[in-house]
């Protein structure tokens, strides 16, 4: 098997036992970038001298018997919303072209010290606003799956990067379904944690209510141990949560769904769907029950306006976040002539600099917002927002974990919902939930749709801080699934 | 009867800093009449009495030490600024000809 092949948790162990050399690992993936970027455009920023720089001094800290942990020399991918001091970050837009941040985020920095060596940055919607990744500036990425069709978003290049094996690990950011969804329609695993379980610090910021970063990885186990690495209490973020990081690896290990008790929402499910993505939903909640697991249908009656709830709040937040680029302190600056005022300087700037969807969520937000509306529309959808909390709240009296498909369908074709921004909205109709209440959820990969042998992900809810859940049922069901197919989803793959 | 008409988005567009041209206008000011037919579905809901929650963890005022800690060098605060004048961000005027 190739080095591009293996996974994190082999490549972590070959590079500790001196087998191969964290340079050898990190060049195989340089090399397999450069094969398939014209094809896939996961990346927006590769830089080769300065990854092979981080592989050598991950092998020179090890020939000096420093003890490093399980994923030093293990090559990761960043979504370019993770400030990274030594490479640029975009957030996908015009507005920051050619930005290098003064600083690292807490996520790129913890991973760093775990000896990481970063690939590159990926692609994404701008600003994280989408579902495709065709909202970036810089062209859209391509599911390796069929290049005609859309790898997720909005973390889409970070899920490409990992299917099409240039990276074994990367990270992502969740507000809506960012993390989930590219998982579920490239035939990986991703998984939003707990909120407030991963720092923002140093994330280009979305929604901050909303925001969390997770990982992504082609199994579970290597996903936990991502996970780990980069979770935790950080001073640096005021929401951050003061607790101990789940035991996600010691979960992802013990892939036992015994007697364990799972909720299937009933609210997700039949109009909408397509016929494969519920078949093999139908079949994965049938596996789990073979397997042990209690299986019992639950009620979530809010979920069915969290969709609309949520493009309140987020653009709501979007809208005052966004208010930072503003021409003065950095990123683009246009039409300072000399005639023009900073508020007409500031307005040309941010049209010419700002994409399309960027621009609707700005203004719907400061429409939610503005008083006269502020109650029936912002004000209304926290309160839908508190429903949805004790929707959770009574389903997990019940239940343990909470289960449905990830998303409605599988990969769409690129341009097909492009300027039709409800129909993009549709493809979170599942993940949003657990944003809202900040709940951890996971998507694994349960089998190909019939209709077009495209990957279906299987989304797994679990409580605030019960992160671990989400990998103890994801281990378990991808234990069964990839015995059932004699290898992961993804090695049924075309290659590229 | 539109949920926003194209003088309102025009207004928005103008408190949020963004200088449309008239096509977009056009194209955002009927988007975000189906948008926000669609979001207004949160109407719907009975939740007279029900708390909002801006957030989803209970955590409130959060402080850190009050201490002198490293931060960025004036050099690296200005090193992503479009303008720079003796150590300082340089702006564009920012009060009217007449003021």
């Amino acid at each position: 098997m190739s080095l591009i092949h293996k996974s994190a948790a082999d490549l972590g162990a070959l590079i500790a036992s001196g087998e191969v050399s964290a340079v050898e690992v990190a060049q195989a993936h340089l090399d397999r970038i450069a094969a398939v970027e014209p094809q896939v455009n996961a990346f927006l920023h590769v830089d080769a001298e300065t990854t092979l720089e981080q592989a050598r001094v991950v092998d020179a800290r090890r020939a000096a018997g420093e003890d490093l942990g399980p994923l030093a020399g293990v090559p990761i991918a960043h979504k370019d919303v993770f400030t990274t001091k030594d490479m640029p970050t975009t957030a996908g837009s015009k507005i920051l072209e050619g930005w290098r941040p003064p600083y690292d985020a807490t996520v790129t920095r913890r991973l760093r010290e775990a000896g990481l060596v970063i690939l590159g940055k990926t692609n994404l919607d701008e600003f994280a606003m989408g579902s495709s990744t065709e909202n970036s500036a810089y062209g859209t990425t391509h599911n390796p799956w069929d290049l005609s069709r859309i790898p997720g978003g909005s973390s889409g290049g970070s899920s490409a990067a990992v299917a099409a094996y240039e990276a074994p690990l990367s990270t992502g950011t969740d507000t809506g379904g960012s993390i989930r969804q590219p998982a579920a329609v490239t035939g990986i695993v991703g998984m939003k944690p707990t909120y407030g379980g991963s720092s923002r610090y140093g994330v280009i910021a979305f929604a901050s209510s909303l925001d969390t970063p997770g990982p992504f990885a082609r199994n579970v186990m290597d996903a936990a141990l991502l996970h780990e690495a980069f979770s935790g209490h950080d001073v640096m973020d005021s929401t951050s949560v003061d607790a101990p990081v789940p035991s996600v690896v010691e979960a992802a290990r013990n892939a036992d769904v015994a007697g364990l008790r799972i909720g299937v929402v009933k609210e997700f499910g039949g109009d909408g769907y397509q016929p494969g993505v519920l078949a093999r939903f139908h079949e994965t909640v049938e596996l789990l029950e073979s397997m042990g697991a209690k299986v019992f249908e639950v009620s979530c009656p809010s979920f069915d306006v969290a969709l609309p709830a949520y493009y309140l709040i987020a653009p709501s937040e979007c809208s005052s976040n966004l208010a930072r680029f503003d021409a003065m302190r950095y990123g683009l600056r246009v039409g300072d002539d000399g005639t023009r005022s900073a508020e007409e300087v500031m307005a040309l700037t941010r049209a010419q600099g700002f994409g399309p969807e960027v621009k609707r969520r700005i203004i719907l937000g400061t429409y939610a917002l503005s008083s006269g509306y502020y109650d029936a529309y912002y004000g209304q959808a926290q309160k839908v927002r508190t429903l949805i909390a004790r929707d959770f709240e009574a389903a997990f009296q019940q239940v343990d974990v909470l289960i449905s498909p990830t998303t409605p369908t599988t990969a769409f074709a690129i341009g097909e919902r492009a300027d039709d921004p409800l129909a993009m909205y549709l493809a979170d109709l599942c993940t949003i939930p657990a944003n809202l209440a900040g709940n951890a959820a996971i998507s694994v990969p349960c089998g190909l749709a019939d209709e077009d042998g495209l990957p279906v992900g299987l989304q797994i809810m679990a409580p605030v801080l019960g992160d671990d859940r989400c990998y103890r049922v994801g281990a378990a069901v991808e234990k069964a699934l990839e015995a059932r197919w004699g290898g992961s989803l993804l090695s049924k793959a075309p290659a590229l | 009867m539109s949920a926003i008409t194209r003088d309102e988005v025009a207004h928005l567009a103008r408190l949020s800093r963004l200088a449309l041209a008239d096509e977009e206008l056009d194209h955002f000011a009927a988007q975000l009449d189906v948008i926000i037919g669609a979001v207004a579905r949160v109407a719907e809901v009975a939740a007279d009495d029900i708390p909002p929650s801006s957030h989803a963890l209970p955590i409130t005022n959060v402080y850190r030490p009050d201490e002198v800690r490293p931060s960025l060098t004036p050099e690296q605060a200005l090193s992503g600024a479009p303008a720079v004048e003796d150590g300082r961000f340089r702006v564009p005027r920012i009060l009217g000809e007449e003021a």
